[in-house]
């Protein structure tokens, strides 16, 4: 039994954002039908080339001229004048695009940590401790998940004109803290990640509520609160509604409002350089993606399972 | 069958330890741990919704000689009213309801299908793919629409190009098709990002199931249909809500068409119509009203799709 039934401790573990481990050859002893095969593979084909045309053809761009641009085949590369693309963007307006970029990697890296910190934590004591207000906290929680979060951003914007937060970098860094979405992982992966008997060691040996919250769980759910930090980080990262209603002034925009500001402005004459500015503030978002997968999936499923 | 023993349950909800303690300590604790979260969280999302509901009752109005001040005054139910006795409103409504009767089933459809491929014995190099379809998420919904209006832009695509070469009239703008345009974005930009998640549920299903049915002779087709797909259920909840949610406040694709597409006006969907109302007319009751309004549509719609969802399963 055990030599043809291969143990896979973790594949049915989903809550802990620990990588699966990858599957040894599953079915493996099936014999897939040659046909099967083939189709299977002609229909995943067709599909990846749905969704890599428009990358394609911005890989393709980036390196032409605004002339170029539509002289040639959109698919097929011309002159490549991607240095001076580059140049072009890098250069306009006083350098205003790398001001935008690293506003775009303020807001989504504090805003992002914060995020995470308080939405963990309050994850955690509702996954924890049995207080009053609990079911309600969480209602409102989910709650607060399911809402279209644009239909609150006009009455914000009133909200904080009368405080005098609009137009600062406030107005995009408060909302963008709340992420209740962060609790509800939180709350999953602290309810699968810290055991009540390590809490009863630690109060045993003494250490604070807040001590063992800070020093032994953190620390446990490490690997939980770099998957809620990268939700976090990319959904502030791609919010265009709020800082298009919240901000007024260019050298406090993010780079996607930046990028929709040049596109709404330059027409035919500038395309290249809103393409050019396209793919540079995508590359990082990209590397993240690639490279953290892992946490992604771990992510996604604790959404997908426990809901 | 061991395995299924030994797996781990996946939700011990065990909330004890502390209880009985209830000690002054533990209360400072975990107010401690709540505390930021909640007050921002009443700043954020409770101020506004209360904000909302009470300005959707009132309105900004001028004396009637036009001079002074304008004054904000009572008017019950009048932004309601005026809401649902607008043409544009109805309009606004209609296209996002139209959207996503259509789209989102179609990218739900082509999301589990590609999961369920990507889970099933014939498929290949599950990771590269897997990727692939994943990648559109990584590019922000904004620049998404502005790359994909450049696609359809009548001088600048490469697909209009093509049906030129073939003496096909292609228009990606019109009034009949932008719609679709745009929910073409959103499907490229979606479709990855569901599959994932159906196919972390897939993943997290027993292989055992599986391999029973096949021993009883059931096809690959069949075990995907009659095995898989219920399994996944919550999965299917979870997208589908998620879709709603993101239908009823669809503005990107629209905003950044509105700029090469004549077809698209300034109230186009139910977000710009509440966003034109507040700050081009500054008639706030009103975008207040609407927004109220959509937050109720979205409400019912997510318990019925819930409740269908659900259902479906006895």
């Amino acid at each position: 039994m055990t030599a043809t039934t291969p143990v896979r401790p973790d594949a049915t573990r989903v809550d802990a954002p620990r990588e699966r481990r990858r599957r040894p050859r599953r079915d493996g002893e099936l014999q897939v039908d040659p046909r099967t095969a083939w189709a299977t593979l002609g229909v995943l084909t067709l599909a990846a080339v749905y969704f890599l045309i428009p990358v394609w053809w911005l890989l393709v761009s980036v390196t032409k001229s605004n002339a170029t641009l539509f002289s040639t085949n959109g698919f097929a590369f011309g002159d490549i004048d991607l240095a001076a693309n580059v140049t072009d963007v890098l250069t306009r307006q006083d350098g205003l695009f790398g001001r935008w970029l690293l506003n775009s990697i303020m807001y989504a890296g504090v805003g992002g940590v914060l995020a995470t910190l308080l939405g963990v934590s309050c994850g955690y004591a509702l996954a924890k401790y049995q207080f009053r207000g609990r079911g309600i906290l969480f209602g409102g929680i989910i709650a607060g998940v399911l809402i279209p979060s644009a239909l609150l951003t006009v009455p914000l914007y009133l909200v904080f004109a009368k405080l005098g937060l609009v137009n600062t970098v406030w107005a995009v860094l408060i909302p963008a803290v709340v992420n209740p979405f962060a609790v509800y992982l939180g709350r999953i992966y602290a309810a699968a990640s810290m055991p009540d008997e390590l809490m009863e060691a630690g109060r045993l040996d003494g250490a604070g509520e807040l001590r063992i919250y800070w020093t032994i769980a953190l620390r446990l759910m490490s690997p939980a609160l770099v998957t809620v930090l990268l939700f976090s980080f990319v959904s502030i990262w791609n919010n265009f509604f709020l800082p298009l209603i919240m901000l007024s002034d260019q050298d406090l925009y993010p780079v996607t409002l930046g990028i929709y500001n040049w596109y709404t402005q330059t027409r035919e004459a500038n395309y290249n350089v809103v393409i050019t500015g396209s793919l540079l503030s995508v590359i990082p978002l990209v590397v993240a993606f690639l490279s953290l997968q892992r946490f992604w999936r771990s992510g996604l499923t604790a959404g997908a399972v426990k809901s | 069958m061991t395995t299924t023993a030994v797996r781990p349950r996946v939700a011990p909800q065990v909330v004890r330890g502390a209880t009985r303690r209830g000690t002054r300590r533990v209360r400072g604790a975990i107010l401690t741990l709540i505390a930021p979260f909640v007050l921002l969280f009443l700043f954020v999302y409770v101020t506004p919704i209360v904000y909302s509901v009470v300005q959707s009752f009132f309105s900004l109005q001028t004396s009637s000689l036009g001079f002074g001040e304008p004054s904000t005054v009572f008017v019950g139910l009048d932004n309601y009213t005026k809401a649902i006795e607008s043409g544009a409103f109805w309009s606004a409504l209609g296209r996002i309801f139209a959207f996503g009767f259509v789209q989102v089933p179609v990218m739900l459809g082509i999301a589990l299908g590609l999961a369920l491929l990507l889970d099933s014995a014939a498929a290949r190099w599950v990771s590269l793919y897997r990727i692939l379809y994943f990648l559109p998420y990584a590019i922000p919904g904004v620049i998404a629409a502005v790359l994909w209006a450049y696609l359809y832009s009548p001088t600048l695509s490469p697909f209009v190009a093509l049906g030129d070469s073939l003496g096909a009239d292609v228009d990606f703008l019109g009034p009949r098709v932008v719609l679709w345009s745009m929910a073409n974005i959103t499907t490229w930009a979606f479709t990855g990002y569901n599959m994932l998640i159906m196919l972390s549920a897939l993943q997290a299903i027993p292989r055992e199931q599986f391999e029973a049915a096949r021993i009883d002779g059931a096809s690959e087709w069949r075990i995907a249909r009659v095995i898989k797909t219920p399994q996944i259920r919550p999965a299917l909840v979870l997208t589908g809500i998620n879709s709603i949610i993101g239908t009823i406040q669809l503005f990107n694709e629209p905003q950044v068409m509105r700029v090469i597409s004549d077809a698209v006006n300034s109230e186009y969907v139910p977000t710009m119509l509440a966003m034109g109302a507040a700050f081009v007319k500054n008639d706030f009751g009103y975008a207040a009203a609407v927004s109220v309004l959509l937050a109720l549509v979205a409400g019912v719609l997510s318990v019925l799709y819930y409740t269908l969802a659900m259902r479906r399963s006895q």
